[in-house]
């Protein structure tokens, strides 16, 4: 070691230094500690004993909040802006981000799980999630309870979604829209039409097929056509097993060129699918993205899927009156027709379309927004699913696409 | 690097002065806790999930417990995508070292003459990476597209059957992997060409060496560090991507790759143990192959 220098002030200083230094060993155990123990709190077994508590709530000094939500599916004017919201914040001055977080539920799921597992802040104060999502997050407890008082609109909600399996009388989930899974063709390829299911499996059509990555939405499909009914609880392994044999075929065969979310717009515009399984709303996005009426939506004549998108209020959030207000807003009949009139799926708002009569009156009987009675008929909801049917399922769905 | 580990013979080191310094220490503490903190923890948690096994309580998450079993049964039901993977990136490094070494060949040694003309060519080959390499390869899948125009020429060629496309085959992936990982390989490869000396190349034809056998005997020995490098940063990333492979991209249900495999465990099945199990293995298996190729490279004093 060398000798330490003359001067008192500096070698003090370097005395302190060498006193302060970590020999090599205490620094190595030290590093393999604290590597142990961040390992094992990274995968500590979290949640499940301990009840989640909501977070307290600052609305009433904070007036902000976020929402997230899908794309295309609140409406927008030329600017890029949200007329309704920006309305909604000149009313209640409450600031809203508009935040487009969501493009699948099961990436959206594995985003946010740790932090909803540990019952922090997720950065959305409100989400809008599909009935099956909403179901996992309602029993894991990661929602809070809603307080009906706050949402008095909430009596314009639609008879039919008032009592769903996993939320009866909706404490912890509203319905946002409501849409279909169906068919969907390119009319100038394909000018006899698509009608059912079976059609796409035409030889004709090899490898000109898309369907889409929801597994409720193809398999129930498929289910349909081989006569099950999906909402029934009547079904199991036998039938589900029987429609992911038909699906396998297909894709094995290379009749099923896609399984894909809502990237499968772009393959229906550039031609590599004509036909496909598709989601009600967007065959009218994508009619207006080319500017022509060249492709038609069809329910299979066999039955077609119906689904909702849920708000929730994670159980983190902080500003859930906040979040109760803009739910209220949103089931303002009027308020709910200009946005129906934008994204073209089913509202679940009662008078809506007596107020669309004032917004657009060419589409108070459109049956993508505004169904009848015999519409309705040709729809069934994917029954819910237990988890152990849901990771099974799930995964027997995921193999066929990866081609396993 | 990584190469000295793997390298053959033990270096014959000349023995280091043993007085340790401290301080050298604790400079080397920020890179320690990087290593530690970035590399060892993310490792251990992803052994340790491997492991899992569902909760018993069905509620869909997943508690430690000793489950040899999930290796098994990942390996067991994606080995085809496993191979498939190893064999599209080896297809993969083929064709991009076949395309890139002309290229770096003519860059690096035919115009040195001219070093603007080097650079620019230089610029044309990283110029790519100035644009995401998604947009790219979503840009590929239009031009690849059945109504685009490759599709269309080929089948008014009768070079393509009425039925059959690329977007979505085993082609169009192996092409999007050659195509994402050419600069990789080309970089490297002018990196040594570009210090090739011309006086071996005559001295070799002096010798009576034919234009060929100068080539395997005297160009290829002495630009091996670049192709082992080259081979290396394309096939190690090739083997695990899921971007080309992706049927949001350039791949379909016959064509998908562990990376897909492992992303789907990940985020749609939501089958962590699985994945984790998957990515593993397919660190090792990269490992060996890795390890075994550099070895008998033999570039240890080369690199």
């Amino acid at each position: 070691m060398r000798s330490l220098p003359e001067d008192p002030m500096i070698r003090q200083l370097v005395q302190q230094i060498r006193a302060s230094q970590v020999t090599r060993r205490t620094m190595l155990g030290g590093a393999a500690a604290s590597a142990a123990a961040l390992a094992l709190a990274a995968c500590a077994p979290i949640g499940g004993a301990k009840k989640l508590q909501p977070a307290k709530d600052i609305s009433a000094t904070d007036k902000t909040m976020t929402w997230a939500n899908w794309a295309l599916y609140l409406d927008q004017n030329d600017q890029k802006q949200y007329p309704t919201l920006l309305a909604f914040e000149k009313e209640t001055g409450i600031q809203v981000k508009y935040d487009i977080a969501v493009d699948d539920n099961n990436s959206y799921y594995a985003k946010v799980k740790d932090q909803l597992a540990l019952g922090q802040d997720i950065g959305a104060d409100t989400v809008c999630l599909t009935d099956w999502m909403v179901s996992r997050w309602i029993n894991l407890g990661y929602t809070q309870k809603l307080d009906h008082a706050k949402i008095p609109n909430l009596s314009n909600l639609a008879p039919r979604l008032q009592n769903p399996d996993f939320d009866p009388g909706r404490n912890y989930s509203v319905p946002w829209q409501s849409g279909f899974a169906g068919l969907c063709w390119n009319k100038e390829k394909l000018p006899k039409g698509i009608k059912q299911v079976s059609d796409l499996w035409d030889p004709a059509l090899k490898g000109r097929i898309g369907v889409l990555s929801e597994m409720r939405d193809t398999i129930g499909l498929i289910m349909l056509e081989q006569g099950v009914d999906i909402s029934s609880k009547s079904w199991g392994d036998k039938e589900f097993n029987a429609a992911i044999a038909e699906f396998k075929k297909q894709v094995d065969s290379g009749q099923i060129r896609n399984i894909k979310g809502n990237s499968y717009a772009d393959d229906l515009k550039n031609e590599d699918t004509l036909a496909a399984i598709v989601w009600s709303g967007d065959v009218e996005g994508i009619n207006a993205d080319i500017g022509s009426d060249k492709f038609g939506f069809v329910i299979p004549e066999t039955g077609g899927t119906l689904w909702s998108d849920n708000y929730l209020i994670p159980i983190g959030s902080k500003k859930k009156t906040n979040a109760e207000t803009l739910i209220n807003y949103y089931y303002e009949p009027e308020v709910a027709a200009t946005v129906a009139a934008y994204v073209n799926y089913i509202t679940p708002v009662e008078g809506a379309q007596e107020a669309m009569k004032k917004i657009d009156p060419s589409l108070v009987d459109d049956q993508l927004i505004f169904p009848n009675a015999d519409t309705f008929s040709q729809v069934k909801l994917f029954r819910t699913l237990t988890n152990a049917e849901n990771t099974r399922y799930n995964s027997a769905f995921e193999a066929v696409g990866l081609g396993a | 690097m990584a190469m000295t580990a793997f390298a053959g013979a033990p270096t014959q080191a000349e023995p280091a002065p043993r007085r340790q310094s401290k301080i050298a220490l604790v400079l080397l503490l920020p890179g320690i806790l990087y290593l530690v903190l970035f590399f060892i923890v993310p490792l251990v948690s992803l052994v340790i999930t491997s492991l899992e096994a569902p909760a018993p309580d069905g509620s869909g998450t997943f508690q430690y417990a000793f489950n040899w079993q999930n290796y098994v049964d990942s390996v067991g039901t994606y080995s085809t995508q496993i191979f498939r993977s190893f064999l599209y990136a080896l297809l993969a490094t083929v064709f991009a070292l076949l395309f890139s070494y002309p290229l770096a060949y003519f860059i690096g040694v035919k115009v040195r003459k001219w070093p603007l003309l080097q650079s620019f060519m230089l610029i044309l080959v990283i110029a790519p990476f100035f644009i995401s390499f998604l947009l790219r390869t979503l840009a590929w899948k239009t031009i690849l597209a059945d109504e685009g125009p490759i599709v269309t020429s080929l089948k008014a060629l009768s070079l393509l059957g009425p039925q059959t496309h690329i977007t979505g085959t085993p082609v169009a992936v192996v092409f999007g992997l050659t195509y994402n990982f050419i600069p990789f390989m080309c970089l490297p490869l002018y990196t040594t060409l570009e210090r090739l000396d011309i006086r071996y190349l005559e001295a070799s034809s002096d010798l009576y060496g034919t234009p060929a056998s100068t080539f395997w005997r005297v160009t290829i020995p002495l630009s091996l560090p670049g192709i082992v490098s080259g081979t290396l940063l394309t096939f190690i990333p090739a083997a695990g991507d899921y971007v080309n492979a992706s049927q949001e991209f350039l791949g379909g249900a016959s064509s998908s790759m562990i990376g897909n495999v492992i992303q789907s465990n990940f985020l749609v099945q939501l089958n962590y143990p699985a994945a984790a199990a998957l990515s593993i293995v397919l660190m090792l298996v990269i490992l060996i192959i890795v390890g075994s190729y550099v070895r008998r490279a033999g570039t240890d004093d080369l690199l």
